[in-house]
């Protein structure tokens, strides 16, 4: 069976409502496994002291964010490619996860930034992208509301969601990119998979992203049966309107 | 409990926050996918009767 078969909402349905209940409890086992761990099973870092706890939310949380847009972008080329309504609601269901994920990174980014940095907030290139990101999910979700034709509003998000793109990409690679600011460098680098995070802190921390990654992916996959229905519902409204 | 040191409040208030907006953006989720379930089986009960 081809993964097209699933652009049909009611086989998207049906197979998104078989996997989501083992999804949310996956999720919710690693975020707190992860989360409870991390925060009373893991030691003080000798220079951070016991603000190292806040990465087991801070690093999923920014993860999130960036792989968020990722998939918007995905399903919005979709979208503009192959005209699979799913597609594009799935982008639509995705963005305010991002956006909750974003506003997270911030919140605790700057909470930490205060004690270790001494200042809340500085306009350094990373933090500054990770703004813009905020920015454009926030943009990106007015626009949805704002325009009332579906098809219209999801050629025109995708196309937002195009230009969005290079402050995801930038969001990651900010550190790299601009070799100053405040910001450390990535403690996984892809890459070269060397990772400077000790053992101790790390298994915790991989708990607590599989399950922001499983979260997310519960969370999209209940939002996009959501949007499907109430795109049908709306449908049904109309045709009901006409006939009378 | 862990001994938080002199950065209790920091930590803290950064699982406080980030935990009151997860459970927002589930809670705020599961109402939106309860109401529009209630509103497709309203509309589509209001069709069939209607023929």
């Amino acid at each position: 069976m081809s993964i097209w078969s699933y652009a049909n909402p009611v086989k998207f349905l049906a197979l998104s409502t078989k996997v989501q209940p083992f999804l949310w409890v996956a999720a919710a086992g690693c975020v707190i496994v992860g989360l409870i761990w991390g925060f009373f099973g893991t030691p003080d870092d000798f220079r951070q002291g016991s603000t190292v706890k806040i990465i087991y939310l801070h690093v999923p949380s920014a993860l999130m964010a960036i792989n968020a847009w990722f998939m918007m972008l995905i399903t919005s080329l979709i979208w503009l490619i192959r005209r699979h309504h799913v597609s594009a609601l799935a982008a639509k269901a995705a963005a305010p996860v991002g956006l909750v994920m974003t506003l997270i990174a911030l919140v605790t980014g700057a909470i930490w930034g205060q004690p270790m940095w001494g200042t809340w907030w500085a306009w350094d290139p990373r933090l500054t992208s990770f703004l813009i990101l905020f920015l454009f999910y926030l943009g990106y979700i007015a626009l949805w509301e704002a325009i009332e034709d579906p098809d219209t509003a999801a050629d025109l998000t995708s196309i937002l969601c195009l230009v969005g793109s290079v402050f995801a990409v930038l969001s990651r690679y900010a550190v790299q990119f601009w070799n100053q600011g405040l910001h450390q460098g990535t403690s996984i680098p892809v890459a070269t998979g060397e990772r400077s995070v000790s053992d101790v802190f790390w298994y915790p921390l991989l708990t607590s992203m599989v399950g922001f990654g499983l979260l997310f992916l519960a969370l999209v996959l209940y939002r996009t049966g959501t949007e499907i229905r109430l795109r049908r519902a709306q449908a049904l409204r109309v045709r009901a309107g006409r006939e009378l | 409990m862990p001994d938080l040191g002199k950065y209790a409040v920091e930590v803290l208030s950064a699982y406080a926050a980030s935990l009151v907006l997860l459970a927002a953006l589930v809670m705020l989720s599961l109402r939106r996918g309860r109401a529009a379930r209630a509103a497709l089986k309203e509309i589509e009960a209001k069709v069939k009767k209607d023929g």
